[in-house]
């Protein structure tokens, strides 16, 4: 297996009136061939930044990637001019957002919109484009596509409209698809839907997934590897099955302590995590979980603490754990 | 002794349109509820959006005036009261609101906003109002010397602490938790539902606590009603309902949730198609078009909540209530 993704030690700042925002603030990792990364975090943790920093989707003058590589099949996206950046979007890598409303068109209709993207980056004609555009519709599994291209968006339910933003999505077939957040708006029997969906066209298609998500049962269920970042930095990354069997980070262990029912199901009183994520405009020195952190020493103050591998593929970044004789 | 008990109680909001703005039929938001809450209990109520659940816990105040059915509140029918008398009630009843950005006036301080009520009802004034709106701040967890910040100061897990500190100023027994955690991190959303609870446990309050978020549910409830299209389908108590859901519906909304263990691979029933619209509801049971255990007789005729005990369903395949075998 390669790694279709890497990235390498990424930096993006945003610069704000109040200072420089370090939102992501050194993250590293690998997406490989076909699979899954899971990207978990609370708001304003840097994972969405993550994404559009791959994209180059910061907006100019503002946010800016600062420092590290985002290796796509080697070549680096973050040194890409706007053009060269423009062939690699849609047709290598596509994303969806959160909320389908918003961002769908609600002038045009959405056969137009699918249409309009496999036009501009393959070149089609408008009969193959609208003919792209219902097939895509069929493999996301909307009922009638020859009718349903047509509608608006406002036609839609939500539901609909994330299937119709996956279509676009994939109409160009990308090889790596950033879904942030992409069921956080839905009901959950219509996330089961599209969580599926998702599966299901991956397998089909073989393509890799960027999941980002604050939802532990998410990633849980949809990723080969998880991230955990906090305050602009991977704290913890795993397989789902190491991670959620050892959480050596106390804050994973924090967060899967707050949601009712991952570690100790009988527990009538959640741990909660004390205090509030500190400010991406002053992170404290040291670990930037020490303030919130019960297990916190002197130490953790210094420098910031590396990401360790402490078990074979089980990568940690506090000083407090120990490593295991395997790794 | 039940706290409150709702009798068919019903909702049903006039569209109108056409000619003269003519009314043209009714969204049936809430339709024919019977419910109890008992003294001292934390009674959930989940479902999907729109399915009137918010609706629901607003009439309960009569914040939204129900169309008709009855809501006796300590021995005392609600619906009948007038203005003035309706307005002594609501000091033992109090809602929490979803949203803790738009719940708080802006141009109020913190301390005018939980002391208003004190005020309105001539409960306290002057340095003994300071004294108690203190005395509730330190009590929600915040500090005293925000007493004369405004809302925008504090962050989303602070400010629904304000929200909770209005609830409590006027001593109430009853409180409707509408989404009350929905917005929040998962952290912060821990630190809320531990404060909820040692508060339950210090006054002895009685919660209605409306979620979307089953674990959430799961955790504080003693029961669980499941709502569909304005109608109650399921209640039981909170072990019962997750381990021996009967309807259909129950049964599928739970194992849609993702479970945040990637060893228990869930059995999923994955449901078809969207809600329909409470303005024109399925005849029969409002289930039955993706019930996938639907036979004729759920697309004729509506089926009672039946009850066995403290469990009770309302289908005709399945629960106490149940008529024909399943197929």
């Amino acid at each position: 297996m390669s790694a279709l993704l890497q990235i390498k030690e990424l930096q993006t700042s945003f610069f704000t009136s109040d200072g420089e925002v370090r939102a992501v603030d050194g993250v590293t990792f690998d997406i490989e061939e076909g699979k899954t990364m899971g990207l978990v975090g609370e708001s304003g943790c840097g994972k969405s930044v993550t994404a559009l920093s791959v994209m180059q989707l910061l907006s100019k003058g503002v946010g800016e990637v600062v420092g590290g590589e985002v290796l796509y099949r080697g070549k680096n996206l973050a040194e890409f001019s706007e053009a060269e950046m423009r062939d690699i979007r849609g047709n290598e890598i596509s994303m969806i957002f959160q909320e389908p409303m918003t961002s769908l068109n609600p002038v045009f209709s959405i056969g137009d919109q699918i249409a309009e993207s496999v036009r501009l980056h393959q070149g089609a004609s408008k009969k193959e484009a609208r003919a792209r555009a219902i097939e895509m519709l069929e493999l996301v599994k909307i009922a009638e596509p020859q009718k349903r291209i047509n509608d608006f968006p406002h036609q839609l339910s939500g539901g609909m409209r994330q299937r119709v933003m996956i279509a676009m999505a994939l109409s160009c077939n990308p090889s790596l698809l950033m879904a942030d957040e992409p069921t956080t708006a839905l009901d959950v029997t219509i996330q089961a839907q599209i969580l599926e969906l998702i599966k299901e066209l991956q397998e089909q298609l073989g393509m890799s997934v960027l999941l980002i998500t604050h939802d532990l049962g998410v990633v849980a269920e949809q990723a080969d590897e998880v991230a955990v970042m906090y305050a602009g930095k991977i704290v913890e990354r795993a397989k789902p099955e190491i991670i959620f069997a050892r959480p050596a980070h106390p804050y994973t262990i924090g967060l899967m302590n707050s949601v009712p029912g991952v570690i100790d199901k009988s527990a009538k009183r959640l741990e909660a995590i004390p205090g509030i994520v500190p400010s991406p405009l002053d992170w404290p020195s040291g670990c930037r979980f020490r303030d919130r952190c019960s297990q916190a020493e002197e130490k953790c103050g210094g420098s910031q603490p590396d990401l360790i591998e402490i078990e074979p593929g089980h990568w940690v970044s506090c000083l407090k754990v120990p490593v295991s004789a395997a790794a | 002794m039940a706290l409150l008990e709702i009798k068919n109680l019903v909702k049903h909001f006039p569209i109108s349109g056409g000619f003269f703005g003519r009314k043209t039929g009714d969204v049936k938001a809430v339709d024919g509820v019977s419910l109890t809450v008992e003294n001292g209990e934390t009674l959930g109520l989940v479902g999907e959006s729109g399915c009137g659940k918010s609706t629901l816990g607003r009439c309960l105040l009569r914040l939204i005036e129900p169309t008709s059915g009855d809501i006796i509140f300590e021995n005392k029918n609600i619906t009948e009261m007038n203005f003035d008398a309706m307005r002594e009630m609501r000091r033992k009843m109090q809602i929490i609101f979803q949203d803790p950005y738009a719940s708080l006036n802006p141009r109020m301080r913190v301390g005018e906003i939980i002391g208003e009520g004190l005020q309105i009802h001539g409960i306290a004034d002057g340095a003994e109002l300071k004294d108690r709106v203190m005395a509730l701040l330190a009590k929600v967890g915040l500090r005293e010397e925000q007493y004369g910040r405004y809302p925008h100061e504090f962050s989303g897990g602070q400010r629904q602490r304000i929200g909770v500190a209005r609830a409590l100023a006027l001593n109430a027994k009853f409180i409707v938790a509408d989404e009350a955690v929905s917005a929040l991190d998962v952290s912060i959303q821990a630190q809320i539902l531990n404060l909820l609870q040692d508060l339950q446990e210090e006054y002895d309050l009685t919660y209605f606590f409306i979620s979307h978020d089953l674990r959430v549910v799961e955790h504080v409830s003693d029961r669980v009603a499941v709502m569909y299209l304005g109608k109650i389908v399921e209640i039981a108590p909170a072990d019962q309902i997750y381990t021996d859901g009967q309807h259909p519906y129950t049964r599928a909304l739970l194992s849609a949730a993702p479970v945040p263990d990637p060893t228990r691979k869930a059995e999923r029933i994955v449901l078809q198609g969207d809600v329909p619209s409470p303005i024109n509801p399925p005849s029969g049971c409002s289930f039955h078009p993706r019930c996938p255990f639907a036979q004729k007789i759920c697309s004729e005729e509506e089926p009672p909540l039946v009850l066995d005990g403290n469990h009770g369903a309302a289908c005709h395949v399945f629960g106490p209530g149940a008529t024909v075998k399943p197929n």
